[in-house]
C-alpha cells in the first residue's frame, strides 16, 4: 500500500512518541479521548510563558499587547481554520463540554418554553446529552432522540419525521467517538432548515479528522476542543452565526465580558467577548492557535485521506479474527475502530494491550446509551491519528490475537 | 509475552472467570442487591441468605471484567459459613490490600482471596475487584438501593 503521508517524518514532530511504556515502544491508539502535542505546540507554549505572557484585554504595557495580540492572532487562525465568516462568530470556551452547556444555557434558555423539542440522536457523547436534559429541567423542553441502525447511521427518515413545529433546535454528533461514523450533516442541516430550525454540530471527533467548512455546512454552531486537536487542553471552540450570537444573552458574568458597569446597570460587551468572562486560556488558545498552524500545513485533505488508508487497513485485518466484532459499522466513517471479543470484556482486554505498550481505551466512551444500543456493557476502541502507522496496526492486532490465546 | 501481568491474571483469576461459582439466581435469598461499575460497566445483582447473622448462601449474576467476576466468585466461595462481622472484617483488610492502604507482602491471613492481590499494581483495576464486596457490604447493611463503585 502506497501512504499519502510521511509518517516517519511526521512522527519526529511528537516528542512523546519516543516514550516506552512497560518496556515497549508506545503504541498510542486513544487519540479520540485527547491526541498527543507536537513540538510547534509545545514550543509555542513554552515562548508565550518565557516571552510573551501577561494577562490579555486590559494592560496598556507592552507585554500585555503582545499577549494579546498572540491571543486574538490565534482567534484569526481558528477563524480561517473553519472558515467562518468573522472573527466575532469564534468564542474561546474550554471545550466542546462548556460549548454545549453555553448554547443550552443562554440560546436554549432564552428560546425555549414547555413543549418544545430539541433533536438530538441515539449516538450522542453525554455532553451532547445532558445539558439539554438540564434545559429541559429548567424550562419544560422535551428531548427527542431520532435513533440509528445497526450499522450505527441515523435514520434519516426518522430524523426527519421528527421535525416538527415544535423543534427549536438540532443538536447531533458531526463523527461520533463511540463509532466512527460521520453523520450526513449537510443533508440534516438541509432538512432542519427548510423547517426553520437551526442546528449545532459536535465536532469534537470530526475537526481533527477532516477539513470542516461552517459556511459551507451553514450550520448554527459548531463546537470542538483543542486538546483533541493537537493543541492543549482547557481550550476548545464554539462557532455560532452572528446573527443568533448576537441576540442571546451572556452566559456567564464577569471581567472582560462588559462595556461599563455601575451598580445599577451593566452594558455587556461586543462579541466574542460577550461570552468570555473572566482571564481566558490564554497560553493554550495561542497553543491552539500553533495546532491549527501545523495541521494545514500538513493538509486537512491528506490526513483524512491518509487516516482511511489506517482504518481500511485495521478493520480489514480486525475482521480475520473469528472471535472479534466490530461496533460502527457505517458506510462513512472516521478512523475509529471500536470493537468486542467473545468472551473477553474490553477492560481487560485495555490493561493486557496497555502491558504491550499500546494504549486503548476502554468501556463506555461516554455514550452508554449506544453500549446499551448495541447491548454491551462497554467495548475497546483504537482511535487512529495521522502520526499512527500501518506497523501499529499490526502490532495491535497480534496483540489482540495473544490475548486471545492467554484467556484460552 | 505476558509475563509481568501474570501477577494480576493468575490461573486462578482465569478458571473463576470462565467457571464462576454459584453463579445462579437464589430464590430463596434474604437480601439481593445491584452492583454497578459505571466506569466500565459492570453489573452484579448479588444473592445473599443470612441467617441468624450467620451467611448461609451467596451467589451472583451480572457480566463483568474477568477480575471483577473472579473477585466475585471467589468472594462467594469464602464468606460462606461466616458471620456477618467476620465477613465486614474480611472485606476490609482486601480493601486495604487492594487499595495498597496496607501494604504488607504476605497475603496469608487473605486465604483464597490472596491470588487477587496483585490488583494493588493496578489502580485503574481496582474497581473491578471490589465492586461485588462493596454490594456485599450494601446487601449485609440492607441498603436496598443500587451500589455503585463511583
Ligand atoms: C463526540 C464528543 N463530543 C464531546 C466530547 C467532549 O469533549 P470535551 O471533554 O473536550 O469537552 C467528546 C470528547 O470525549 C467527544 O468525543
Amino acid at each position: 500500500m502506497t501512504l499519502s503521508l510521511n509518517v516517519i517524518k511526521i512522527r519526529q514532530d511528537f516528542p512523546i512518541l519516543n516514550e516506552t511504556i512497560h518496556g515497549r515502544p508506545l503504541v498510542y491508539l486513544d487519540n479520540a479521548a485527547s491526541t498527543q502535542k507536537p513540538k510547534a505546540v509545545l514550543d509555542t507554549l513554552r515562548h508565550v510563558y518565557e516571552h510573551d505572557y501577561a494577562n490579555v484585554h486590559r494592560g496598556v504595557h507592552t507585554l500585555s499587547q503582545r499577549a494579546t495580540d498572540l491571543f486574538e492572532g490565534a482567534r484569526k487562525k481558528v477563524k480561517d481554520f473553519i472558515n467562518a465568516r468573522k472573527i466575532e462568530e469564534i468564542i474561546f470556551v474550554r471545550g466542546t463540554t462548556e460549548a454545549v452547556n453555553l448554547v443550552a444555557q443562554s440560546y436554549g434558555r432564552s428560546k425555549l418554553q414547555a413543549g418544545d423539542e430539541i433533536l438530538i440522536t441515539a449516538m450522542e457523547h453525554h455532553s451532547n446529552i445532558v445539558p439539554w436534559q438540564i434545559l429541559c429541567q429548567q424550562t419544560g423542553a422535551v428531548l427527542k432522540v431520532a435513533p440509528i441502525n445497526l450499522s450505527g447511521e441515523i435514520i434519516m427518515e426518522e430524523f426527519e419525521a421528527l421535525l416538527n413545529e415544535r423543534t427549536k433546535l438540532v443538536s447531533v454528533v458531526h463523527m461520533s467517538n463511540a463509532l466512527g461514523t460521520i453523520n450526513p450533516v449537510k443533508r440534516i442541516i438541509e432538512v432542519a432548515h427548510a423547517k426553520g430550525i437551526p442546528v449545532m454540530l459536535d465536532g469534537a471527533q470530526a475537526i481533527p479528522h477532516m477539513a470542516v467548512d461552517v459556511q459551507d455546512l451553514d450550520c448554527d454552531f459548531y463546537a470542538f476542543s483543542g486538546h483533541k486537536l493537537c493543541g492543549p487542553s482547557g481550550i476548545g471552540v464554539l462557532y455560532g452565526k452572528e446573527t443568533l450570537l448576537k441576540a442571546m444573552p451572556p452566559w456567564q458574568g464577569g471581567g472582560d465580558m462588559i462595556r461599563m458597569v455601575t451598580f445599577d446597570k451593566t452594558e455587556y460587551n461586543t462579541l466574542p467577548y460577550k461570552f468570555e468572562a473572566g482571564t481566558p486560556a490564554i497560553a493554550e488558545a495561542i497553543g491552539l492557535g500553533a495546532a491549527v498552524d501545523y495541521l494545514q500545513a500538513i493538509g486537512m485533505d491528506k490526513i483524512a485521506a491518509y487516516e482511511q488508508q489506517l482504518l481500511e487497513y485495521a478493520t480489514t485485518k480486525a475482521l480475520e479474527i473469528p472471535s472479534l466484532k466490530v461496533i460502527g459499522t457505517a458506510k462513512v466513517k472516521g478512523a475509529i475502530l471500536g470493537f468486542t471479543l467473545h468472551h473477553i470484556h474490553p477492560h481487560d482486554i485495555g490493561t493486557m494491550l496497555d502491558q504491550l505498550g499500546i494504549a486503548v481505551r476502554a468501556g463506555h466512551h461516554c455514550a452508554m446509551p449506544v453500549m446499551d444500543f448495541f447491548g454491551v456493557p462497554a467495548t475497546a476502541r483504537a482511535s487512529f491519528s495521522f502520526y499512527n502507522t500501518t506497523e501499529e496496526v499490526d502490532t495491535l492486532i497480534d496483540g489482540i490475537k495473544q490475548i486471545i490465546e492467554v484467556f484460552g | 509475552m505476558f509475563d509481568e501481568i501474570r501477577d494480576l491474571y493468575q490461573e486462578v483469576v482465569f478458571d473463576h472467570n470462565r467457571n464462576p461459582r454459584n453463579f445462579r439466581v437464589m430464590d430463596d435469598a434474604t437480601r439481593k442487591i445491584d452492583g454497578f461499575n459505571p466506569l466500565c460497566g459492570d453489573r452484579i445483582t448479588l444473592y445473599v441468605k443470612v441467617n441468624d447473622n450467620v451467611i448461609e448462601d451467596v451467589s451472583f449474576q451480572g457480566s463483568g471484567c474477568a477480575i471483577s467476576t473472579a473477585s466475585a466468585s471467589l468472594m462467594t466461595e469464602i464468606v460462606r459459613g461466616h458471620t456477618e462481622e467476620e465477613t465486614h472484617g474480611l472485606f476490609e483488610l482486601f480493601h486495604k490490600i487492594v487499595t495498597g492502604e496496607d501494604t504488607r507482602t504476605n497475603f496469608d491471613e487473605l486465604g483464597k482471596l490472596a491470588v487477587l492481590a496483585g490488583v494493588r499494581a493496578y489502580p485503574a483495576r481496582v474497581k473491578c475487584a471490589t465492586l461485588a464486596w462493596h454490594s456485599l457490604e450494601a446487601a449485609l447493611k440492607e441498603d436496598a438501593e443500587t451500589v455503585s463503585t463511583e
